[in-house]
């Protein structure tokens, strides 16, 4: 028990502390005091025209915009590759593991890797996209709104498997006696899904969602990689500026407060997702 | 592979009649989707040994024309270099391997504790373990760096092995799988007068060799994969591990993607490797980890 207690101690515990007490301080690595302020840094966080302002929410909404665009995706197309996976045919282990194989792979492959396959004018995409005689110049890392197709079609390739394998165990664990039941009612395929599947995914389905959402707003390395923040750094992530805020230009404390509002977004987000399920329900 | 069109009444009648034709859609759309995951793979794989010209010339040769490891030795050229891919190679070999190490001992240590042994203040511990959970890591970023600091590790591996070990989820996953072992054995054990640690390491660990696999697999991945803290916390070019080294590599040769794609083939391979071998861990961990939601 001890050894773990140590590193828990030191390295989540405290911090969740030590973090909030730097965010009340003007917390600059490199000078050597560290005069309290209060809550000046959250203040300047909502007040238009401080040095922070501006380009926090711009990160935040870059964030979000991620967000809002990749978790529909990443909800419904992973579902729709579990059920296909969910039919009994030779072979499924295999299409399993390959679907899965790209979230083995870390973000830094995935991005060096779709930069390539989406550079303008050398890239695999626009050429195939030539090939069918669609435009085969579009400039996938530094323009709007390519860049975002880019960050998030990168990511859906990404991650799909994982969000698939976890929706794959919720539909083996449906009673296939409930199915059989629904097609003796004469249930078709598409009543069988909303009747029988989807409510018997309801939790699977609300954890998804919280995870995904969460990860969502932890992108940053496909941005560092592939667009780099592109154009004028609209699609710079929260997580990036903050990190950059507070370990480039040290500014900590501001840093600090900054991910604990980030923080408290989510927080928000996952009861509300939370009570919507539960409202649902009843 | 199943059994199922041999029994007399195949389980909720998926052969229905008409089937030829949904069974050729089906394996489409699955050729389809895999040619999308792979594809992109094998382009990685194909363009690292290909010369810089032919890596950037169109139409595209999927198979190199001029087969050349020109782009690996590049990589790999010893000396003072400012992308040492092996070091970096070796790097994160090592965090990954020790922090795997360190997950398991502290974790399974602390997850038996909290699932068997009585201790005052039991209950509030594991509450506040699982708590942390909860908690967005990026809250962890500041103080963390403050703290690597203090003990001395910034560019170093220890900042990259040690604080992640403290992460909640282990001791939780094997907690899970302790109370689900039936009491019997540990019982017996106890009266024979074996103590706690005895009973820990002869008759518990050796019975939760599929979640401690499990753990020691996602730990693996995990760290091999870690971006966002090595960037930040690894600064001289041979201390890096290879996801921050891969943005340095990508930065120091721009146009030159066959030298790239031979670093993303470098950190790929053990990856894949550990994948193939132990699919089933990960597979099945990735699922548990669901249900548990």
């Amino acid at each position: 028990m001890a050894p773990y207690l140590v590193l828990f101690g030191i390295f989540i515990l405290f911090p969740v502390f030590y973090g909030i007490w730097i965010s009340l301080h003007n917390w600059d690595y490199l000078l050597p005091g560290k005069p309290w302020v209060g809550l000046q840094n959250y203040v300047d966080l909502f007040t238009p025209g401080s040095t922070t302002f501006e380009p926090f929410w711009q990160s935040m909404e870059a964030t979000g915009k991620f967000t809002l665009y990749s978790v529909p995706l990443l909800v419904v197309i992973p579902l729709l590759v579990a059920l296909i996976l969910n039919e009994r045919f030779p072979g499924r282990t295999f299409f399993r593991v390959i679907y899965f194989a790209p979230y083995v792979l870390g973000v830094a492959v995935i991005g060096i890797l779709w930069r390539y396959l989406l550079d303008t004018n050398v890239g695999l995409v626009n050429y195939y996209l030539g090939q069918l005689r669609l435009p085969n110049n579009i400039p996938w890392s530094n323009e709007l709104p390519w860049a975002w197709v880019t960050l998030v079609g990168s990511t859906v390739w990404w991650t799909l498997g994982f969000n698939a394998v976890i929706y794959l165990a919720g539909l083996q664990d449906i009673d296939p006696a409930l199915y059989d039941a629904a097609k003796v009612d004469g249930a078709n395929r598409w009543r069988r899904f909303l009747h029988v599947t989807l409510p018997g995914l309801r939790p699977i389905l609300l954890f998804v969602i919280t995870v995904t959402i969460l990860a969502s707003a932890n992108v940053f390395g496909q941005a560092y990689l592939i667009t780099e923040g592109a154009p004028s750094d609209e699609t710079k992530p929260a997580i990036w500026y903050i990190a950059d805020q507070g370990l480039r230009t040290f500014k900590m404390g501001s840093a600090a407060a900054m991910s604990y509002v980030l923080a408290l977004f989510l927080a928000v987000i996952s009861v509300a997702n939370f009570a919507l399920f539960r409202y649902r329900e009843d | 592979m199943e059994e199922s069109t041999t029994r007399a009444a195949p389980k909720s009648g998926r052969r229905e009649p008409g089937q030829l034709g949904r069974l050729v859609l089906y394996y489409a759309g699955l050729i389809l989707l895999t040619v999308i995951f792979v594809a992109p793979l094998l382009w990685m794989l194909s363009t690292s040994f290909k010369t810089n010209v032919e890596a950037t010339q169109l139409p595209p040769n999927w198979i190199p024309e001029e087969f050349t490891t020109e782009s690996y030795s590049k990589i790999f050229k010893t000396g003072e270099s400012q992308t040492p891919v092996l070091r970096w190679f070796l790097n994160s070999m090592v965090a990954a391997s020790a922090h795997t190490v360190l997950v398991l001992v502290t974790a399974s240590m602390a997850a038996y504790a909290l699932a068997r042994m009585n201790f005052p203040g039991r209950r509030i511990l594991f509450a506040t373990i699982i708590g942390t959970l909860f908690i967005p890591t990026f809250v962890f970023i500041m103080p963390n760096y403050l703290i690597v600091d203090t003990f001395g590790w910034l560019d170093t591996l220890l900042a990259v092995i040690v604080p992640g070990a403290a992460g909640a989820f282990g001791v939780f996953f094997l907690r899970q799988f302790f109370l689900s072992m039936p009491h019997e054995l540990e019982e017996a054990a106890l009266i024979d007068g074996a103590s706690r640690l005895q009973i820990f390491l002869r008759i518990i660990l050796p019975l939760s060799k599929a979640p401690l696999a499990t753990l020691a697999v996602l730990s693996f991945l995990t760290n091999w994969n870690d971006f966002l803290w090595p960037v930040y916390v690894l600064f001289s070019p041979k201390s890096l591990t290879l996801p921050p080294g891969l943005s340095i590599l990508q930065n120091a040769y721009t146009t030159d993607y066959a030298v790239v794609m031979a670093g993303g083939v470098v950190a790929s391979i053990p990856v894949l490797l550990v994948f193939i071998l132990a699919q089933k861990y990960v597979i099945q961990g990735v699922s548990r980890s669901g249900l548990k939601g």
